[in-house]
């Protein structure tokens, strides 16, 4: 009897369990659900009860400046940031695993503290420098915050993946006659690609996304997509705004998913094509 | 004659690491000692401060309860966050961790996605969930429920909910990370020796997964308690917090000094939990639960 309660309990925790987790990512969902149902609204006022199916607010977003502009911008920043945090992120997490040297624990630290630091402390903190050596905000300057604040996941993606890989396919392709470009660039590198698609796309969507440090950061009268949302939230919700929403969700998931599935599809090319080996 | 480089001289290391190094030092290190520098600056009027050093500014802080009362209410929403995110985590981390479901990486795919959503999206889209407009305050009228749509936005419990939502995945991918480093044998073994599976979850599991948890109740505690959108977006006036104090004390007022000296005492203050969390916990726990 007592073997049965026992069990019966432990069924009931479990049954807990998942009901919280069902709970919890309605919880997650359910607000993104709602706007993008409401990005479809005839009604005038952003909210519900949904009157009707239109695709005007979508038309009306095509038609907007401010908007195209803002898009562009982000879009452009998104792009050099991603290209370049990866390349210096993986170089670095390339000496980070494979190289002793002095202050490399210092190194590793201070490499993650951006991800830490509150963006508001980030913000402030090169403002105030830049007011102290008398220079304007400028897109570089945005450029290389958002390059600051998207290294520490970068390179600790590609450190993750880099430790996995043993040296000895480096080392057996430098005994060989490579010089250590071409061993980097022919053995390094083809087996590091999960992590350096993930960590370009982590790159992007966290310039794309950026909103408090840039509020500080952007030149003035420049807007990124955040920054743009932000300003037209002051005056109220309205379905154009739902309707943006929708589009960055499509924008900002879609690309990561495509990428996630060609990566996959791409991988399972080459298993196909070559012997069956095994990385560890 | 140049020496011949070893094959892994730490010269090359110093080379690899550079740009990110220079990045580090001009946009991170070099900011905050100019910043920390800034609080002992005289302000004049908005927009233009001497540098005749004074400790004004620090003095103003620290007798000025309006200051230290932005600065407790912050720690409390902030603390508030974090233990609400850790409760509410848990139970989806140990569910995928323990689940037989075929297709956990969907699950896990689904605690990813919102980090790949704007932040400001997924803040302002709780509008049309609480607003006057939002989803319940349509449909529990109709369902004849209330008569006079619920004051649900515009006050601390939207923020905290906002930052909840935000906040979710980083507890529950820390907590599952660290179950996935527990050796199952050792439940089995537990259950073998006679434990109920709740003594196998109080005295293995729970012990075992708590550095994941540590983790992430820093994490989710320091990005709440340093948070600028959440409030602006869904609190009033009377719940902004430090983040905000910050902004509008630099953007609104000018008043850079002062500014500066928040933000350093944001940094010190935060700082000093997660060297509490590193000095018992180490660094490893927080690395592992921001690369998974």
């Amino acid at each position: 009897m007592r073997g049965t309660r026992r069990k019966q309990e432990g069924r009931w925790a479990w049954r807990l369990t998942g009901f919280v987790t069902v709970c919890v990512y309605i919880f997650m969902f359910a607000p993104i659900v709602a706007t993008v149902v409401l990005s479809f609204n005839a009604s005038m006022f952003g909210g519900f009860p949904m009157t009707g199916f239109s695709l005007q607010w979508y038309s009306k977003l095509m038609t907007n400046e401010a908007v195209l502009a803002a898009f562009r911008t982000s879009l452009w920043i998104a792009l050099v940031t991603a290209a370049v945090t990866t390349a210096i992120g993986v170089v670095t997490a390339f000496a980070l695993v494979r190289f002793e040297f002095p202050g490399k624990q210092a190194l590793s630290t201070l490499v993650i503290l951006p991800a830490l630091v509150p963006e508001t402390i980030l913000g402030v903190g090169l403002l105030v420098l830049i007011k102290a050596i008398d220079q304007p905000r400028t897109m570089l300057l945005l450029v290389l915050g958002h390059i600051l604040l998207a290294v520490p996941y970068v390179v600790l993606i590609t450190q993750a993946r880099m430790v996995g890989i043993r040296r000895v396919y480096e080392e057996a392709a430098l005994s060989l006659g490579a010089s250590r470009l071409s061993s980097f660039r022919e053995i390094t590198l083809p087996l590091l690609i999960p992590a350096v698609v993930g960590g370009a796309l982590l790159a992007f969507t966290i310039s794309f996304d950026n909103t408090s440090a840039s509020l500080f950061w952007r030149p003035a009268g420049v807007e990124t997509m955040p920054t743009q949302i932000l300003s037209m939230l002051k005056i109220s919700i309205s379905p154009e705004i739902n309707a943006l929403g929708t589009v960055m969700i499509l924008v900002t998931v879609g690309i990561p998913l495509l990428g996630g599935l060609i990566l996959q599809s791409l991988t399972r090319l080459k298993r196909r094509g070559e012997p069956k080996e095994e990385m560890k | 004659m140049e020496r011949r480089w070893t094959l892994y001289d730490p010269r090359l290391a110093w080379m690899l690491v550079a740009p990110v190094l220079l990045l580090l030092i001009f946009f991170l290190v070099l900011p905050i000692a100019v910043m920390a520098a800034y609080t002992f600056f005289t302000f004049v009027t908005a927009g233009v401060e001497t540098s005749a050093l004074t400790t004004a500014n620090w003095h103003e802080f620290f007798t000025d309860s309006y200051y230290s009362g932005f600065l407790l209410k912050t720690l409390r929403v902030g603390a508030i966050t974090a233990l609400l995110c850790g409760v509410l985590g848990y139970f989806p981390a140990y569910f995928i961790w323990a689940t037989t479901f075929k297709h956990k990486w969907l699950l896990l795919l689904l605690l990813i996605v919102p980090f790949w959503i704007s932040f400001t999206i997924r803040t302002f889209s709780w509008i049309n969930i609480l607003g006057e407009q939002g989803v319940i305050n349509v449909a529990l009228p109709k369902l004849g429920i209330i008569n006079e749509p619920l004051p649900m936005l515009y006050n601390e419990g939207a923020v905290i909910l906002g930052m909840l939502h935000f906040l979710l995945p980083y507890m529950i991918l820390n907590v599952y990370v660290s179950l996935e480093g527990i050796d199952r044998t050792l439940i089995s073994a537990a259950r073998s020796m006679g434990c109920t599976s709740a003594q196998a979850f109080r005295e293995v599991t729970l012990p075992l997964s708590l550095p994941g948890l540590a983790a992430g109740l820093l994490l989710c505690f320091v990005l709440a308690a340093g948070s600028y959108v959440t409030p602006q977006l869904l609190g009033s006036g009377r719940d902004a917090l430090f983040g905000n104090l910050i902004y509008d004390t630099i953007m609104g007022e000018l008043n850079w000094p002062m500014g500066a000296t928040l933000s350093i005492v944001l940094f010190v203050v935060l700082g000093f939990f997660a060297a509490i969390y590193t000095r018992y916990m180490g660094m490893s726990q927080i690395v592992k639960g921001l690369a998974g």
